[in-house]
């Protein structure tokens, strides 16, 4: 664990910079992990995965799967890939500043 | 210095049943979400993955395999397939793995191409229309080589 600023906010980072604490995050967090990844500017469908994410992390305990991205996060799989070529679940769960997601599917 | 990343897999499904088709689709799956570039090649009773009538009928072989730890005369018995099928495809559901025809349009619709293999299509009689749509091409083995130039080939 590392100590770094991002968006001038002091935030706890894993050795690939995903947040430590999601309490930690907020915004302008997101906007610039996101620009840091190959993501210029957020859209409305960026936010809509993001959130998504987060909400289910918060809720659950865990980020879910592509799968359940695909079907339940009104944003389907194909379109999930042209928003975060990168892999959509990683780069949403670390712009979203929850864990990286561990599971395999 | 670390290891140079992987930026691209070639993966051939070449077995039929349920455990021979999953790990290929994991892998392929798994490839993508880490932003890795993916083909998959169907052969031989591979290709039961993406076809139209088969896919959804997939099963574990109960019969001839050590893994399930049954007396091979239990294996035998009618039927038996079906029960350790229904039962595995319980647990992957509840661990959010999709059943294969869903699974294989996930991975398509995550960019990977997928490919049959134009000598085992020729042995078995098939044709194109024999496949789900998703399937981009069938291709010969040179030309599987091409579009694995570049990447790494995991054979399943």
């Amino acid at each position: 664990m590392t100590q770094t600023t991002i968006a001038g906010h002091p935030v706890d980072v894993d050795p690939e910079g995903f947040l430590t604490d999601p309490g930690a995050w907020d915004r302008d967090i997101a906007a610039e992990i996101a620009r840091d990844n190959g993501i210029p500017e957020l859209t409305e469908r960026h936010w809509q995965v993001v959130d998504f994410m987060r909400e289910r992390y918060l809720r659950d305990g865990a980020a879910p799967s592509i799968r359940t991205l695909g079907k339940a996060s009104g944003v389907p799989v194909k379109e999930l890939y042209q928003l975060f070529p990168k892999g959509p679940a990683k780069l949403a769960a670390k712009i979203g500043g929850i864990p990286k997601p561990r599971g395999c599917i | 210095m670390p290891d140079d990343p992987i930026t691209k897999v070639s993966i051939i499904i070449s077995k039929g049943s349920l455990e021979g088709i999953y790990p290929g689709l994991i892998l392929a799956n798994g490839a993508r979400m880490e932003g890795i570039e993916a083909n998959v090649f169907f052969t031989f009773f591979g290709m039961d993955a993406i076809h139209r009538e088969r896919h959804e009928h997939v099963k574990v072989a109960a019969v001839g395999n050590p893994g399930l730890h049954l007396a091979t005369w239990v294996g035998g018995v009618p039927g038996m397939s079906s029960i350790v099928t229904h039962q595995l495809a319980k647990k992957m559901e509840e661990l959010d793995i999709p059943p294969i025809p869903e699974f294989v349009e996930l991975i398509a619709d995550s960019g990977a191409g997928l490919y049959a293999c134009q000598a085992s299509v020729d042995m078995f009689g098939l044709t194109r229309a024999d496949f789900i749509d998703q399937v981009e091409d069938v291709i010969t083995v040179g030309e599987f080589y091409e579009r694995a130039a570049g990447g790494q080939i995991i054979f399943t």
